[in-house]
């Protein structure tokens, strides 16, 4: 039975990839604020074959608390398998003349928080001899576009953390995972109009379930086709970068 | 090209949200969108749809009550259940269907006269409507908006949630047999010698042949297989099948459906022939094959279904199908079977004891509306009634005559919801009931 804590228990992706664990019946520990949303979570993954799931009420942009919320997740939990940091919000790009307290709490929710999380979570991988790191980046990190730099800054913070984590694991049992989906609908986002790239948090869900079940340390790209997206991307020229 | 309904679409995000009512706008609750006809449709309007409502809320191995958030789908309940024994006590011919779809059409299977509708197995379910209110209805509270909501294509509130009893089965197969017949006399023999012994019946219907082999097919009859009968037995590997692309002309014309019918028809030889289904292959067939509805080209097609009460459902289908026979028009998918006499509690329910014939009509032209006029009347004059949830084109005066108990149910619509499907047989100006 895998013991797993996942950091925004409410994200589209969280959920969706929580339920392929419950299916091969993980026990979990939800962490987020919304109380009733986390209930109704742990209740449907119980359903679907959860051992156990249990909710923990933390706002996870109080950075202050999340060494010690990282200690306690593991004292309840005895031993961790998998954590998985799923928690960000999508905001509108602010612009470079109103930076603000709005932009400030964007990098404490979308890079802060994380990067404190996933160095938490990794002390208590390597104190413990295994475990296994998953963090939700986005393919918005390969490049600095005009619509949502801020957003793909804070994203590639954490790839780039994440990857030099995984290769500094290698040789190890501890396992760090980036996960860098494409367009995903979930209710982040609602607003959007989807097209053909678009793919559903189960999918996704389903990929990040694979790949944990495989023991894969490094990034994956999901859906698959996304990295060859981002390769093109990568190397487009700027005149062209500025149009998307 | 067939007509596009211009609306919008909105999730709502969480069960304990309240209805999204903004001024000048109608709602309409949606699913899947499977709805044949323009019952899921909102033309300026909002369709507020139940993908996010997709969680689990409770299950209980002892008495099989099962509670859930309106857009869980019926695939995803028979994925989690049916390996626990436990299988839905109605099932319509898709998996493609949410289960507060389910209770809004009453939706019926081939254990009709045995099992009822659907809505015979609700429990309870919570309701959203657009004036704040959110109530629990069941047979004891608010019992008259219970009766009002299954079979009330979504126009009475937004469900949010609700509790079913599920059926224990003893496997995932079904055990019976297909019986060919040669005439519509026939279908009714065999009909009448199964309902007792089999808890399943359906028939397909070949409706080009006329003349003494009117009405002829095969008929399907079954019972879920016990723990023995299926041992051994694994779910067959199916090759997922695709119309990858629309053809630019319906691929269902008179020349390969007469071709397709007669191969068909005469696929079985002998009389009666020993089967084992897996509940996939004799619930959901068309599932297997994603998009199945492009094969009927851009124009499209309009999907008809009635019932004819029981003590006519001879003359009546006779009369039925030679109608549709001599206009050489309809499809290869054809079902026939007889409803029992179980009540559903819904107002609007669409099935009553009789005959009931479904089938597709690819979109001819005018000849098709023109032909299912027709078919109307003689419903009509038989005292039965077309399905609304598969409809997109009877009258308002068609829809009063099926529905007798229509004004009771105009007390319980939702002012704040319309659908197209309403507004063309029940009127914009009619609906401020509350």
């Amino acid at each position: 039975m895998q013991r797993i804590v996942i950091f925004g228990g409410t994200s589209g992706i969280a959920e969706a990839t929580a339920r392929e664990f419950a299916k091969a019946g993980a026990s979990f520990i939800l962490v987020g604020r919304n109380p009733q949303a986390l209930a109704d979570i742990c209740a449907d993954l119980k359903l679907r074959g959860a051992a156990s799931a249990e909710s923990r009420i933390a706002d996870l942009s109080d950075v202050a608390v999340l060494p010690a919320l990282c200690k306690d997740i593991h004292n309840d939990m005895g031993i961790v398998d998998v954590a998985l940091i799923a928690h960000g919000v999508l905001p509108g790009q602010p612009r470079v003349n109103d930076l603000d307290m709005e932009t400030y709490d964007l990098l404490q929710v979308n890079v802060v928080s994380p990067c404190l999380l996933m160095v938490g979570m990794l002390h208590i991988f390597r104190a413990q001899g295994h475990g296994h790191l998953v963090v939700l980046s986005s393919v918005a990190g390969d490049r600095g576009r005009p619509s949502n730099y801020f957003y793909g800054a804070g994203k590639a913070f954490l790839s780039t953390l994440g990857e030099g984590m995984a290769l500094e694991s290698i040789g190890s049992k501890v396992r760090v995972l980036v996960v860098k989906p494409g367009f995903v609908d979930t209710k982040m986002t609602a607003a959007f109009k989807k097209g053909a790239l678009w793919a559903s948090a189960s999918d996704v869900g389903a990929a990040i379930f694979k790949a944990v079940s495989r023991g894969k340390n490094g990034v994956i790209y999901t859906p698959r086709f996304w990295q060859l997206i981002m390769l093109v991307v990568k190397n487009a020229p700027a005149f062209i970068v500025r149009r998307m | 090209m067939y007509p596009r309904a211009p609306q919008v679409m909105r999730r709502l995000l969480s069960r304990h949200d309240d209805l999204p009512v903004r001024d000048g706008e109608t709602l309409l609750p949606y699913g899947l969108g499977r709805s044949y006809g323009d019952s899921c449709l909102n033309s300026d309007g909002v369709l507020l749809s139940t993908a996010a409502l997709d969680r689990f809320i409770a299950f209980d191995e002892a008495t099989g009550e099962l509670t859930a958030e309106a857009g869980v789908t019926f695939a995803a309940i028979i994925d989690l259940l049916a390996p626990r024994g436990w299988f839905l006590p109605v099932v319509p011919g898709t998996k493609f269907v949410t289960l507060a779809g389910a209770i809004a059409n009453d939706v019926h299977g081939k254990n009709h006269h045995g099992a009822g509708t659907f809505g015979c197995h609700v429990i309870s379910f919570e309701l959203l409507t657009s004036d704040g209110q959110r109530r629990n209805c069941s047979r004891d509270e608010n019992a008259e908006l219970f009766e009002a909501t299954i079979g009330g294509l979504g126009l009475t509130g937004f469900i949010t949630k609700a509790t079913i009893k599920m059926m224990p089965v003893a496997s995932a197969f079904l055990v019976g047999q297909s019986v060919r017949f040669d005439n519509l006399d026939e279908f009714f023999a065999v009909a009448a010698a199964s309902v007792g012994d089999y808890d399943y019946t359906v028939s397909w219907i070949d409706c080009l042949a006329g003349g003494h082999a009117l009405g002829r097919g095969h008929f399907l009859r079954a019972n879920v297989a016990s723990a023995d009968e299926a041992k051994g037995r694994r779910k067959p590997l199916v090759v997922p099948l695709t119309v990858p692309v629309m053809p630019p002309v319906s691929l269902v014309n008179r020349l390969t459906l007469k071709a397709f019918n007669t191969v068909y028809y005469q696929r079985q030889q002998r009389d009666v022939v020993q089967r084992l289904w897996h509940y996939d292959a004799f619930h959901f067939p068309l599932d297997a094959i994603s998009h199945w509805n492009r094969i009927y080209g851009p124009k499209g097609f309009l999907q008809y279904q009635c019932v004819v009460p029981r003590a006519v459902q001879h003359g009546v289908s006779r009369a039925l199908l030679r109608e549709i026979e001599q206009s050489a028009q309809g499809s290869f998918l054809v079902v026939f079977k007889t409803f029992g006499r179980i009540r559903s509690p819904g107002l609007l329910s669409f099935p009553v004891e009789g005959a009931t014939l479904a089938l597709d009509f690819p979109i001819v032209g005018p000849s098709t509306f023109a032909l299912l006029t027709r078919l109307d009347a003689i419903v009509a004059e038989a005292g039965g009634r077309v399905y609304p949830a598969k409809d997109a084109r009877m009258s308002r005066e068609s829809f009063e005559t099926f529905y007798p108990r229509l004004s009771e149910f105009r007390k319980f619509m939702d002012p704040g919801i319309k659908s197209d499907f309403s507004t063309r047989v029940l009127g914009k100006n009619l609906c401020s009931g509350l």
